[in-house]
């Protein structure tokens, strides 16, 4: 059975189904459980805030406090925590509040998590999902806006996974918390609100598998997380000047769907990538390099990038726009490249 | 030690021991403490009309923030945090400053010359540290400046705080740590963030001076602030002062604290008001009258609506000003992307 559900909820529902089936998984985080100042029995379940954007809401009351851990503000403290916690046995979410703060956590992530396997020669396992929230878009300045995608992307040892819709958001957090290493899960808080049909049911949806969110021959458009959405907008703008493009979101970034992405732009031999992060080394680059190098002689015309600037996200709105790409760059970067054919 | 926090003026407005500070300078400091209460409410209301973005409040954290900066000299740093506007200010930093970064305007953050100011800190727990940068870089250059950094409660529990604070321990840094207990980091509880009976006994472990003070009393935080600034200008290095104060409104304007606290610590800290008490000993030794009050209220109500126009005045920045102020000089390839959203339509 499917109904429609919005990210926020399809994550929520996700961990709750997760936690019932396997009492291996918990949550840290700051804020995650609502009432963390009340006794136990308060606030009453439905109270529950569940953090800054209620993600979490409703978990305290149904797993109690040994499972959904408030912990103290201290990243460094819950991620190294819950490495150890993974390394005998557990199976822990944390949640750090906004991407933008992994920096005091990254030693953890860098050198412990992503190599603890690989120093062990292969013996130990480290099953933990780091749950975050990025994108720009809310209004809330340089410090709380970023995406940092490739920041994960180019650790060895990470798994990044970005859903941009309410389905993939439940399947991929399935995976990610019954996969045997870690994961990094950055949810946009943009998308939280944003509906989908989703299966009641639990599902996992396999990493590494990108979606053809809309098929066409002209063009190949690989939005990141929102961007897919984005790149939609412009694919309908395009077709109405009978120019029918190829969106696709590769959901998870490490492992990366390169066969999906290639055989379009063989298909269409054009692509344009949309990322709103930062434009240098970003995984806009990454994926045009992908292509440079394994689908140049189908290529039709240059490569095209539509990103963010390369400066911190603005904190004021004009400028906040301004730098969010949006379907008319993208239509534009489309046009720009068949020009460039024509002449 | 740490059993009982310092106090000067008890709620009632009564003088305990000698005052630290002449009655006239009183006066000059009730003033400010209701200068940033007019400022902090005035900015909540114009972020529920959509004119500010976020907003932080510091009501009932007055006497903290300006019985510190009281004890500073004007060469003096100040780093805070988010909630600190009322230090910041009384340190130097223009209204108008503050109002253009809730309006998301980095220009804001150009402090005026000479105001020793940092932006706020936006994560929690990484501006401790830079104190203690600020304070051994006065060390090295010969001259006698202290650096004050304020935090709250919660930014006690980052890696970060250890690293400050024994660092300033180790170099003896004059730097001035004043954590504002105020009860509540977000939704956590104090009793939640660490098993020390106080804040203030960690200064024991780092080998600096500590001290317990009520946050709500202007003298006494005035009293243990001195005593710090001096020790720290005499070169006898940091101290930790635990100001044990209240969160009266929400963490920010999008929090809502109905749903993980009771309103009884509110309604209990309500009547151990800082800027009362402060009142009420002006009242008792004749230096108070109503008519005087509403004078700088209004007055000061003046000054911030100027602030505001001034910001809402200033001419936005265009797209393409996106990377002013990020390097001394805009490098090739960000001159090469300006170009691009001057084209930009
Ligand atoms: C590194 C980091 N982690 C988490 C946050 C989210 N956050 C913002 S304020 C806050 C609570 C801080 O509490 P405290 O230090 O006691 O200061 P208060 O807000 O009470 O003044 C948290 C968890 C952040 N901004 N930065």
């Amino acid at each position: 059975m499917t109904r429609t559900l919005n990210v926020k909820d399809a994550i929520n529902e996700a961990l709750r189904q997760e936690m019932a089936a396997d009492n291996r998984v918990i949550l840290m985080g700051e804020d995650i459980a609502g009432g963390a100042g009340r006794d136990a029995d308060y606030p009453p379940a439905a109270d529950a805030w569940g953090g800054p954007f209620g993600v979490t809401q409703g978990l305290l009351p149904l797993f109690g406090r040994e499972r959904v851990i408030d912990t103290a503000i201290a990243e460094t403290g819950f991620v190294g925590a819950a490495i150890g916690a993974a390394i005998a046995g557990l199976r822990p979410v944390v949640e750090i509040m906004y991407v933008d703060f992994i920096g005091t956590s990254f030693d953890q992530l860098l050198n412990h998590a992503a190599k603890l396997r690989y120093v062990y020669g292969g013996k130990v396992s480290v099953p933990i999902v780091v749950r975050t929230v990025a994108g720009a878009g809310f209004r809330a300045a340089a410090e709380h806006s970023q995406t940092l995608y490739s920041l994960y992307t180019h650790v060895p040892g990470l798994k990044v996974v970005a859903p941009a819709t309410a389905a993939d958001a439940k399947g991929l957090l399935i995976s990610a918390i019954r996969d045997p290493d870690p994961v990094i899960f950055i949810e946009h808080k943009r998308l939280y609100m944003e509906d989908d049909e989703v299966p009641e049911e639990p599902y996992a949806i396999p990493f590494g598998v990108a979606r053809i969110v809309r098929s066409g021959r002209d063009v190949t458009i690989v939005g990141v997380q929102k961007m897919v959405h984005t790149a939609v907008e412009a694919a309908t703008l395009l077709s109405r000047d009978g120019i029918e493009a190829e969106v696709i979101d590769p959901r998870t970034y490490s492992p990366l769907d390169s066969e999906t992405i290639l055989q379009s732009v063989e298909k269409t031999g054009r692509l344009v990538v949309v990322d709103e992060s930062h434009p240098r080394c970003s995984l806009a680059t990454d994926i045009a390099a992908l292509a440079a190098d394994a689908a140049f002689h189908s290529l039709r015309g240059p490569i095209k990038m539509v990103t963010g600037a390369h400066a911190p996200v603005p904190f004021s709105p004009p400028l906040e726009d301004a730098y969010i790409p949006d379907a008319a760059r993208i239509v534009a970067a489309v046009r720009d490249q068949l020009d460039k054919k024509a002449r | 030690m740490f059993d009982t926090p310092l106090q000067r003026l008890t709620p009632n407005g009564d003088l305990l021991g000698e005052s630290p500070l002449p009655l006239e300078e009183i006066r000059r400091l009730y003033q400010a403490m209701l200068s940033a209460r007019v400022y902090d409410r005035k900015c909540s209301v114009m972020q529920r009309q959509g004119r500010l973005a976020t907003y932080a409040q510091f009501e009932g954290q007055e006497a903290s923030q300006i019985g510190a900066v009281a004890a500073l000299r004007k060469q003096d740093w100040v780093v805070g945090t988010y909630r600190d506007a009322g230090a910041m200010w009384f340190h130097g930093y223009p209204w108008v400053n503050l109002i253009l970064g809730r309006t998301g305007d980095e220009r804001g953050g150009r402090a005026p010359d000479g105001v020793n100011v940092t932006p706020p800190s936006i994560t929690v727990g990484g501006h401790m540290i830079h104190a203690v940068g600020t304070a051994w870089a006065s060390r090295i250059k010969g001259d006698d400046s202290v650096s004050l950094t304020l935090f709250g409660d919660g930014a006690t529990s980052e890696g970060d705080f250890h690293e400050a604070m024994n660092f300033a321990g180790v170099y003896k840094t004059p730097t001035i740590f004043m954590c504002q207990n105020n009860g509540w980091a977000i939704s956590m509880p104090r009793d939640r963030q660490t098993a020390s009976k106080t804040i203030a006994h960690k200064s024991i472990a780092y080998g600096v001076a500590g001290a317990l003070v009520d946050g709500n009393d202007l003298l006494a935080v005035y009293e243990v602030c001195k005593q710090a600034v001096d020790r720290a200008r005499a070169g006898e290095g940091a101290t930790l002062i635990e100001a044990l104060t209240y969160r009266m409104g929400p963490h920010t304007t999008t929090d809502d604290p109905s749903r993980y606290r009771t309103n009884e610590g509110v309604e209990e800290w309500a009547q151990k008001d800082p800027i009362e008490r402060v009142r009420r000993y002006l009242e008792s030794e004749g230096a108070w009258d109503p008519a005087w009050q509403a004078e700088v209220e209004s007055e000061e109500s003046d000054r911030v609506e100027t602030a505001v126009s001034e910001a809402e005045a200033l001419t936005p920045w265009t797209a393409d000003e996106i990377f002013e102020g990020m390097f001394a000089e805009i490098p090739p390839h960000l001159a090469y992307q300006q170009s691009l959203l001057r084209r930009r339509p």
